[in-house]
């Protein structure tokens, strides 16, 4: 069920899946999934008599596969899973495989909001990408680092436009790749592209560049900003006002250009995973300002703590301000996890944390956490006080009133609503 | 005697040094030494007191001993040293001898560091003097090929993203004819491990991805691998001197781990990629040590045994040798444990290489030297007769079998042993645990 404001927000606990337990007929069960809005949970499962079918909330699909891997919810509830029949791939989408299939299929990918499906495609040799299974006119040589705008409308992915011959030096460095979209290649070829990103409308694509061996640099649209660099990062679009932001190497030392123009002055070890505030006034990036301590840079200003490792940037809507909202997270040898939130640190620390989420309309900061062998979630520095076997992303009501908690606790599905006061 | 007598014909090599003039070559020399290299290029350059003893460390030299243009003073005499005395005014054909030497004579194994009384680091102004080629643009025409492939597809053998899924389902289709329930997980977020391979697993020694989810099930191992890019941990672009490629690479494979929020990474038997991830490239990007935590796969099986995780239902025949590859053993130190394994493993003495663990012999092949493809072939076995006399020493005392944990010493090793007719097998340490460890029944 989509958008989040339909889903059920009335405080309290419902039993998803009372039992977890393996049904008859089933070899094995894989890695439970739940969906954005917690009414449902799904899993791959083997077949004793042979073939793969899905569970979702206890029910198999209608008809089994030879094969399935790659599970997702998509956002808005359906379970898919990459299937293949008779020596065909394709995307199953709660149980009904697409009309079209292809010599093999992966890369599942979503729209924001769920409605358009996308996948990477392989067909007679060529490569592209299928969108809610209608494969690109234009297959290539080899597509990847394939990218689906936020409405679906547009997808991109990096294209390699002539074949090569084994360790033909020459023709590689005259560039044989670009990017194509929505099955339409760009007229300039580079030496290599990466990362191609969508601005936040799906009309424009940012991409990074090699020129040579020694050149670096970002093309939009095809047309390179004019400035080279000995290395770049992935470029982001400004919401706001559609320029593009990309990390700059400039004699040894990482920097922000935007546009071509140096905007935060290359004085960092490393700069990377560059994000914008939803009004486009503001840019985090993790940074670190000496060699093996990391932090997070706000407009280019690097906050006080430091870590061997800072993860997991996001930068949301602040609440009180209607400004940014920025979190992350830092570590000491993959452990010892702790959260930051606006240059502050969290009490506590975790054997592993995910990915911090903020509140749609801000002021709130919730993470998945685990100690042991046991999973919880902090929301705004509090504990959540009962512990699962597993738990899935938070997610918060519109308001931010809310927080839906999604988990798995001795053999249970459970959906729980809590109120963020008490999460 | 020196590399300008003995010059092999390559195409990368002559292409790189048909555009250069002398004064770009200047200039790139110079923008290399005073932009990237400090005092620790100039303290080696001003305190070589070419006593000589590093001739004694260095395979190459002790395979040619009447040639001290083999040595590692020779060869840093003839390439840096004539860089720094003519501020870098030397012209195409030298750039070519540079280059072939750099990239094909000296392994960056390290040994000489042991031999020197001042701990000069030969493998680091060798690897100095790649890059410098690197910038010049010339490099040898199979390694810069496997650097190409690098760039475009995050793997060292042009692997496609569908050929990576692709060949990890076959082989998980295979092993289920032995192994009924038998998984690969792939995309499992949160697993304890995540393993990470060579491009040449998928490409063409795919028996080596079914072992190890042989061995992963056998002892009830949480494990993943990505579906993703970031999956190969190797990295010839450390090798090749293009640093920022290298970066880009040890990027994509932490971020693949850290993205799955695996515990660990694991690794299989392959030394330089060892040395990317725990040393070179994870450094480049800014971090001390590596994101995440790394393990070779001698030390996983060791942890493996020590939890009694892995029984065997036989020992394998030996006496057998051991192979110490230079990344994990004079880089990690990795020694002893390969041998506790071994011991595990094995029915019969291990019968040693004299010298031995942190003073071993390279295999010939570390360092990219193999990845420089067929036109080195030759001098790349000739300059590893000092290997093949140990080998054969080995051999003298009825070891048939070499377990070298690491994928360029098989490769080198493989050419030394056909080479001198020596008729000793190659073993990885999966290659041995698979035959023999307890296999679960359905």
């Amino acid at each position: 069920m989509h958008p989040p404001a339909l889903w059920d927000w009335e405080s309290g606990q419902r039993v998803i899946l009372a039992s977890m337990e393996r049904p008859e007929g089933v070899a094995w069960v894989e890695e439970f999934h739940a969906s954005p809005d917690g009414e449902r949970v799904a899993a791959l499962a083997s077949l004793e008599e042979g073939g793969f079918t899905a569970l979702v909330n206890g029910e198999q699909w209608e008809n089994p596969f030879d094969k399935a891997w790659y599970p997702r919810f998509s956002p808005d509830g359906r379970f898919t899973a990459v299937v293949q029949q008779d020596g065909m791939w394709t995307l199953a989408v709660d149980g009904e495989p697409w009309e079209e299939s292809f010599d093999y299929l992966w890369g599942t990918q979503f729209s924001a909001g769920g409605e358009v499906i996308a996948a990477c495609v392989q067909s007679g040799g060529e490569y592209g990408l299928c969108i809610d299974g209608a494969p690109w006119e234009t297959l290539y040589e080899n597509a990847n680092q394939c990218v689906l705008s936020a409405d679906g409308k547009s997808a991109a992915a990096v294209v390699q436009l002539e074949s090569l011959k084994p360790a033909d030096l020459e023709a590689f460095q005259k560039g044989v790749f670009g990017v194509a979209v929505n099955g339409q290649s760009w007229d300039a070829r580079f030496m290599n592209c990466w990362t191609p990103a969508f601005d936040a409308q799906g009309q424009h694509v940012a991409a990074q560049v090699r020129l040579s061996l020694y050149d670096y640099s970002i093309a939009v649209d095809g047309k390179l900003w004019g400035e080279n660099y000995a290395c770049v990062w992935e470029p982001r679009f400004n919401p706001a006002t559609g320029k593009v932001a990309a990390p700059v190497r400039v004699k040894g030392l990482w920097g922000m250009a935007q546009d071509g123009q140096i905007i935060w002055e290359p004085r960092f070890m490393q700069c990377w995973h560059q994000q914008f505030s939803p009004d486009g006034k503001s840019m985090a990036a993790i940074v670190a300002p000496e060699f093996g301590a990391f932090t997070v840079a706000v407009n280019g200003k690097p906050w006080g703590a430091r870590f061997p490792v800072v993860t997991d940037l996001v930068v949301g809507r602040d609440g009180a301000s209607d400004g940014a909202c920025v979190a992350a997270l830092g570590c000491v040898d993959n452990a010892d996890w702790q959260v930051m939130v606006d240059g502050g640190i969290w009490p506590g620390t975790w054997d592993m944390a995910w990915t911090p989420v903020v509140s749609p309309a801000g002021g709130h900061v919730a993470v998945k956490v685990a100690k042991g062998d046991r999973q919880t979630r902090v929301v705004d520095g509090r504990v959540f006080q009962r512990e699962f076997d597993k738990v899935f992303e938070p997610a918060f009501s519109p308001d931010g009133r809310k927080l839906l908690i999604r988990g798995i606790d001795k053999g249970t599905a459970l959906r729980i609503v809590a109120d963020v006061g008490q999460a | 005697m020196g590399i300008a007598e003995r010059l092999i014909e390559d195409v990368g090599l002559r292409r790189g040094v048909s555009k250069l003039t002398p004064e770009k070559i200047e200039r790139i020399v110079n923008a290399v030494i005073s932009g990237e290299t400090g005092a620790r290029l100039k303290a080696y350059s001003e305190t070589c007191m070419r006593c000589g003893l590093c001739a004694e460390a260095c395979h190459f030299s002790q395979s040619h001993p009447d040639d001290p243009s083999f040595t590692p003073a020779g060869k840093v005499h003839q390439t840096m040293g004539v860089l720094l005395k003519t501020g870098g005014r030397v012209d195409a054909d030298f750039i070519y001898g540079m280059a072939q030497l750099a990239y094909t004579e000296c392994n960056l194994c390290r040994r000489c560091v042991h031999f020197c009384p001042i701990g000069v680091d030969t493998g680091y102004i060798m690897s100095t003097v790649r890059r410098i080629c690197h910038k010049l643009g010339v490099t040898p025409q199979y390694i810069q090929d496997t650097a190409h492939s690098h760039s475009a597809v995050y793997n060292q053998m042009w692997v496609k993203d569908v050929e990576w899924t692709d060949s990890l389902q076959w082989q998980e289709d295979e092993a289920r004819e032995e192994f009924p329930g038998l998984r690969i997980p792939l995309e499992k977020e949160g697993a304890d491990i995540y393993y990470s391979v060579i491009a040449p697993e998928p490409k063409f020694r795919t028996q080596l991805i079914y072992q190890a989810a042989a061995i992963m099930h056998a002892a009830g191992v949480d494990w993943t691998m990505p579906a993703h890019p970031g999956w190969d941990n190797s990295d010839m672009c450390m090798f090749t001197g293009d640093f920022e490629m290298m970066g880009r690479l040890k990027r994509r494979h932490f971020e693949s781990a850290q993205r799955l929020k695996v515990k660990r990474i694991v690794m299989g038997e392959c030394g330089h990629a060892f040395r990317s991830v725990y040393d070179v490239g994870n450094r480049w990007l800014g971090w001390r040590w590596h994101p995440v935590p790394v393990m070779h796969a001698v030390e996983f099986y060791w942890e493996l045994i020590q939890q009694g995780r892995i029984t065997l239902a036989k020992k394998f025949p030996g006496p057998v040798t051991v192979q110490d590859p230079c990344n994990i053993v004079r880089g990690r130190g990795l020694e002893d444990k390969l041998r506790e394994v071994t011991r595990f493993l094995v029915d019969g003495d291990i019968i040693e290489m004299h010298p031995n663990k942190e003073h071993n012999f390279c295999c010939a092949a570390g360092g990219g030297v193999i990845n420089c493809g067929p036109p080195f072939k030759n001098q790349r076995v000739a300059g590893n007769e000092v290997k093949a006399r140990q080998l054969a020493a080995t051999a003298e005392r009825g070891v048939k079998t070499v377990i070298t944990p690491c994928h360029n010493c098989h490769g080198g090793l493989h050419d030394i042993i056909h080479h001198h007719k020596l008729g000793m097998d190659l073993k990885f340490l999966s290659d041995i645990i698979y035959e023999c460890m307890v296999k679960p029944a359905a």
